[in-house]
């Protein structure tokens, strides 16, 4: 069978993939990084959202086997050894940016990608760049809220 | 999804030689469309090419009046550089409306146009700006190109490597995306050169099409007005929960009366 190498979160990984493995399903049943969610499966909500590269990707529409090689960082990459939360972590839990959570890691997947590219977006800018990405809860404002909070603390992360 | 042999190509030969091995080979670009259509078990191939790692498919290239965009290039990669948006603007203008941010980060120029979805942007883009679309043995006329409803030109195992657009004195694009799938509902290309004016629409009937009523108005007087008052017949458009054909038809006026007025817009 054929292996797959990659870096998740700063660290090598590698483990063998049949080819019709989604890196979604590769990532939570095989690496066990189930932080990752499935919401869809058919790329429309977003949980599934990782970066790959340096771009935020689909991870439920893409193939293990074509991240060979990459280095990708999914939510449990974010936070510090010692727990301290990555500043748009820190500004979802103070805003209240999420209610039942399960769209929260692709949210904040995006939110950080989002402001790789644009780090001081405006409120239109910030709605544009989470059109991948659904929740059913909150009504989306808190969550613009807490990546307009964290465009202003990011930059020290 | 069903099981299949991957295998990764390292050129375009290579790519193409590999096809005609398989049964059922597909080649795989972005993905973004073929694998949800693996997923319901809609296609099942029985190889998978993937075009990722072939360096001469990515990239933009600007020579005089013509920019040259190779087929793996990503909808995210066309939305922003700064060469297309400099000569062609209405071109990034499409691609950053495709989808969403992440979609167009994996999303493929030659692979939205070999799926030729009613309702993708990108058709639009080559009928409305009359580009040539490059394959690995001929160059097709984007008029020949889109035959129907997800039908193309290409014979099986033909890979489209680059599409190339001649650059017109002004061009604009203007989508009303369906709420939730950011597909166009309609979308209106037009773009004008020298009194050669093209209108292109998306998202309206089974398969991209030219407006030549339009395109005659528009030849004699470049502007908003001179729409004024041609409707196109509903009698072929698509009717969905999402908009009648009557809609459809009512929005090709009103969107290219608008993509006209953005096309005259100053650049900034």
């Amino acid at each position: 069978m054929t292996t797959l190498s990659v870096t998740v979160n700063n660290t090598a990984r590698s483990a063998p993939c049949p080819p019709n493995t989604l890196l979604s399903t590769f990532l939570r049943e095989t690496l066990r990084l189930t932080g990752t969610h499935v919401g869809c499966d058919t790329s429309q909500c977003g949980a599934c959202t990782v970066i790959v590269d340096g771009r935020s990707i689909k991870s439920c529409t893409m193939l293990a086997l074509e991240a060979e090689g990459a280095m990708i960082t999914t939510i449990e990459g974010l936070a510090k050894a010692d727990g301290t939360l990555h500043p748009v972590q820190e500004a979802f839990r103070a805003h209240h940016a999420l209610q039942c959570g399960f769209c929260t890691p692709g949210m904040v997947m995006a939110s950080v990608a989002l402001l790789e590219k644009i780090p001081a977006p405006t409120d239109a800018q910030v709605r544009h760049g989470l059109e991948g990405n659904l929740c059913r809860c909150t009504g989306y404002q808190n969550i613009v809220d807490a990546v307009l909070a964290a465009s202003k603390t990011v930059k020290g992360a | 999804m069903d099981a299949f042999t991957f295998k990764r190509a390292a050129s375009v030969d290579e790519a193409v030689a590999t096809a005609k091995v398989g049964a059922d080979a597909k080649f795989l670009a972005g993905g973004q469309t073929l694998l949800p259509v693996m997923k319901q078990r809609l296609a099942a191939p029985s190889d998978l090419i993937s075009l990722s790692r072939i360096a001469d498919l990515t990239g933009v290239t600007i020579d005089g009046g013509t920019i040259s965009i190779g087929a793996m290039t990503r909808h995210a990669d066309v939305a922003a550089h700064a060469g297309i948006k400099a000569a062609l603007p209405a071109l990034c203008v499409l691609a950053g409306g495709i989808a969403d941010p992440h979609v167009r980060n994996r999303g493929t120029i030659g692979g939205s146009l070999a799926n030729n979805d009613p309702a993708a942007d990108y058709p639009a883009a080559v009928l409305g700006l009359g580009a040539t679309v490059v394959t690995d043995r001929r160059r097709i006329a984007a008029d020949a190109f889109f035959q129907g409803m997800f039908t193309t030109a290409l014979a099986p195992g033909e890979l489209i490597t680059r599409i190339e657009f001649p650059v017109p004195d002004t061009a604009g694009y203007i989508k009303f995306p369906h709420p939730a799938s950011r597909y166009a509902l309609v979308g209106v290309m037009v773009s004008g050169s020298q009194g050669a004016v093209r209108v292109a629409v998306t998202g309206a009937g089974a398969c991209v099409f030219r407006v030549p009523t339009m395109e005659q108005a528009l030849a004699r007087s470049f502007s908003a007005d001179a729409l004024t008052g041609i409707a196109i017949s509903h009698d072929d458009l698509t009717s969905d929960r999402a908009g009648s054909a009557a809609y459809r038809a009512h929005l090709v006026t009103v969107l290219a009366k608008r993509a006209v007025t953005r096309a005259l817009e100053p650049r900034s």
